[in-house]
């Protein structure tokens, strides 16, 4: 919830939409889960395997596939990794640390 | 407008047949009830109809009436014009889903076949189901005969669907009184039905084509504001039910307002009533005219938004006014009615006296009788301005 | 016939339940809902109870759903439902619209086990063409870990919890999928996201059929059942391989389990990683064992070993 003593002013009641709806599907990517976390998961991508286990099993969707020359790859976006460890855990291969987060 | 061709038909018809038919005439898309006693005539009427074919609408039988209000907003809000319908207890337990109803902005049309909430259990006919949602932000209409429940059902939908309203409107008829009384009603013809009552616009709140997030959660840095956009809605469809029920009258020939008046042009007393109670008022009313005494009455069609303005101009200058309360507010000073007419001049230095006489619960009979000694008291009351008891049970076995 | 995910890898990549949600890290309903969701391709209309998954994804301003979703309260998730199908039934009918997204419900154990239990039944009896999905983290884990009727035997939670005189919930969880079954629906099934492909292909086989289906699944809790958040796989894993959690379906009255277990862990080593279930002795082990036997008879599954 947004500190009432935020700088940044709230919609008034005619600004936001009617019907107790939110008009802006996925919005919630602007919300910061970032800060929640303790550990971060490194991956070694030089033994990284591609099984996209830990693309499936993360309940955040903060594994990405991106495009590369010659393929893909799976990369932690920082921005939505809550730092649980599922995806160290589930790693076939061990090629997932967890790390302690620094400040 | 072409009279050639128009048909119009005169019939026999119960309250709730005269509800059935406007709902037909509406063509809606979802109905979804469950049977509740005196409402169930409605419901069994509106599955005949389907079944024959004359109604093409998806018939949800739930197994409560909060499953029934719940599929109905459902249904809404994707997009269909829908139908619920229920009395007392089915009432009651809709109740925390009436409010979200309301600010989900579900223009549901639902009729309240009025009947005394238990205990104890008693099937007849009192306001104490409708009164006890009178905060939960639906529009609260009460219709006085067999008529009014056909010609207000079809103003529901107008007045719910309307893009500056969108909200769910509570069309009340005294259970057994009105819904299974016989009376002579007349139902227009049905292109001039299908013109004044068109198909509703899909609004895609729930589409594939905006994937919106509906019900969502509000805290305090928001919940003041989305609950007031539901109260400011109410406040302004006054306007809209007003602009509809003179459009009514220009097409159907009945025209409709937020109160209708009798004999209040040199009234002394009035006595102020709602649904079909004021039927036998103004015979009393009538009665009393003829011996002389200035006496007169007004009927509330539109409860909630409360008409303030409309009866601020009636009520002003009369020296006494008796409201007839068909519900109670145990612990406090009168009944709901009374309560809302007392905050009517509660800054005015000049202002009516009041006296609140509380009849008819659970189906108590209000003779014509009662209703003059309700008004004498009323005269009394502004002959000597003394109001000797502020709240009155009359018929009451002491 | 429906084209079943033959990998993993074959997952659409949309994400339809977006990151910046606030469930609990290692949350298993999270990756429940997001799995559910991509085997659906966006093409649902999405209906929720309170709960976890409510509260977690659509707090002002953000929501994140990707895909049209309604909450209207508690016990009604059998109810919207039913209105939004027979909306889009009767609308198609009329012509006024040509959207036919399947209508899939996402109650938590108490929204429909408990509280919800009566439109489920409704919605079930009366044929809606409705997936209702039980997201089952076993509790009420959104007021704070209280006890529903799918709570396991011998589970501490703040309304059962463990101590002198209590061995936890001193009754069974109660079996929802009988429950479905019962009212003669075309499919119902048991699915866990540990065992993310048998998920998937259950929801698809379920939004196929014509008819009402019911798909129970259980999602493991970190702060609920007291484990630590990296291991909310492995736990899930350990419900199915202990026998405690069969996963099979049932296609019009037929059972059928869909992930063997030929030799079975004993419960212990399911037990032994939840905080909820280290006050048990080997008295209430012994029971829990003796219900994992029960299960493993009923559904074919293979010996302790």
């Amino acid at each position: 919830m947004r500190l009432l003593s935020s700088s940044k002013k709230l919609p008034g009641w005619r600004e936001l939409p009617i019907g107790i709806m939110n008009v802006n599907p996925g919005s919630s990517v602007n919300y910061d889960v970032a800060s929640w976390r303790t550990f971060r998961p490194v991956i070694d991508q030089s033994k990284c395997t591609k099984c996209s286990l830990c693309w499936v099993y993360c309940p955040d969707a903060a594994v990405e596939i991106k495009k590369v020359d010659g393929g893909e790859v799976f990369e932690i976006n920082y921005k939505f990794c809550k730092g649980c460890g599922i995806c160290e855990s589930v790693c076939p291969i061990k090629a997932i640390k967890m790390v302690e987060e620094v400040a | 407008m072409a009279q050639a061709q128009v048909q119009v038909k005169r019939l026999p018809l119960a309250g709730y047949e005269a509800a059935a038919h406007a709902v037909k005439m509406a063509d809606v898309d979802v109905i979804a009830a469950y049977p509740i006693t005196p409402q169930t005539n409605i419901v069994e009427e509106l599955a005949t109809m389907v079944a024959n074919g004359e109604l093409d609408a998806e018939y949800v039988h739930v197994e409560s009436e909060h499953s029934a209000i719940s599929a109905v907003v459902g249904a809404s809000l994707t997009g269909a014009r829908v139908f619920t319908a229920t009395s007392s207890q089915g009432l009651a337990l809709m109740h925390e889903i009436l409010f979200i109803t309301a600010t989900a902005r579900a223009p549901v049309v639902m009729a309240v076949v009025n009947r005394a909430l238990s205990g104890p259990i008693n099937i007849w006919n009192d306001h104490s189901d409708a009164m006890a949602e009178r905060d939960t932000g639906w529009i609260q209409l009460w219709a006085l005969n067999a008529q009014e429940v056909f010609d207000t059902i079809l103003q529901a939908y107008r007045i719910a669907e309307d893009n500056s309203v969108l909200l769910p409107v509570m069309v009340n008829l005294d259970g057994y009184i009105l819904g299974h009384t016989v009376e002579a009603v007349e139902l227009p013809d049905e292109k001039l039905v299908k013109d004044f009552v068109p198909s509703r616009p899909l609004q895609n709140r729930l589409s594939l084509k905006t994937c919106y997030t509906v019900g969502v959660m509000g805290n305090p840095d928001y919940y003041y504001e989305m609950k007031y956009q539901a109260i400011d809605a109410l406040e302004r469809s006054a306007d809209v039910i007003k602009k509809v029920g003179e459009e009514f009258g220009e097409v159907f020939g009945r025209r409709y307002k937020p109160l209708d008046l009798y004999y209040v042009e040199d009234a002394e007393a009035l006595l102020i009533s709602m649904g079909s109670t004021a039927g036998t008022a103004l015979a009393a009313v009538k009665r009393m005219r003829k011996r002389g005494e200035k006496v007169g009455l007004v009927r509330i069609w539109m409860y909630r938004p409360f008409p303030v303005k409309e009866l601020r101009d009636v009520l002003k200058g009369v020296k006494a006014v008796g409201v007839v309360d068909r519900a109670t507010c145990p612990g406090a000073i009168g009944g709901p009615v009374f309560a809302d007419i007392a905050t009517l001049f509660s800054n005015d230095r000049e202002k009516p006296l009041l006296r609140d006489f509380i009849a008819g619960l659970g189906g108590r009979d209000i003779r014509i009788e009662d209703f003059e000694y309700m008004l004498n008291k009323t005269l009394e009351a502004a002959k000597t301005g003394i109001v000797d008891k502020i709240c009155d049970y009359v018929g009451l076995r002491w | 016939m429906a084209q079943l995910f033959k990998n993993l890898k074959e997952l659409p990549r949309e994400e339809y339940l977006a990151s910046g949600h606030r469930m609990c890290p290692g949350c298993m309903s999270a990756l429940a809902v997001r799995l559910i969701l991509k085997a659906t391709k966006g093409n649902t209309i999405v209906v929720t109870p309170t709960g976890c998954l409510e509260v977690a994804t659509t707090t002002y301003p953000d929501t994140a759903w990707r895909v049209p979703w309604v909450h209207i309260a508690f016990e009604n998730a059998g109810s919207v439902a039913s209105g939004v199908e027979a909306a889009l039934k009767a609308l198609n009918r009329k012509g006024k619209t040509d959207e036919k997204p399947h209508v899939i419900a996402i109650g938590g154990d108490g929204g429909t086990a408990d509280i919800g239990f009566q439109a489920l039944s409704g919605l079930l009896e009366r044929w809606h063409d409705v997936v209702y999905i039980c997201y089952d983290n076993e509790a009420y884990m959104n007021t704070g870990i209280q006890r529903s009727s799918v709570t396991p035997y011998g589970a501490s939670t703040t309304t059962t919890p463990a101590g002198k005189k209590s061995i936890g919930k001193p009754t069974r969880k109660k079996d929802l999928v009988a429950v479905a079954v019962a009212h003669g629906i075309p499919y119902a099934a048991t699915a866990i996201p540990s065992y993310p492909l048998d998920l998937v292909n259950k929801v698809v086989k379920a939004m196929e059929v014509e008819g009402p289906a019911f798909i129970h699944v259980l999602c493991p809790c970190p702060p609920g059942w007291r484990f630590p958040e990296k291991l909310a796989v492995e736990v899930g894993k350990l419900a199915v391989q202990t026998g405690l959690w069969p996963l099979y379906e049932v296609v019009n009255g037929e059972y059928k389990l869909t992930v063997p277990v030929p030799k079975r862990k004993p419960v212990e080593e399911y037990l032994k990683l939840q905080g909820r279930f280290k006050h048990l002795t080997q008295k209430e082990i012994a029971e829990i064992q003796r219900y994992a036997d029960e299960l493993a008879k009923k559904f074919g599954l293979g010996p302790v070993g």
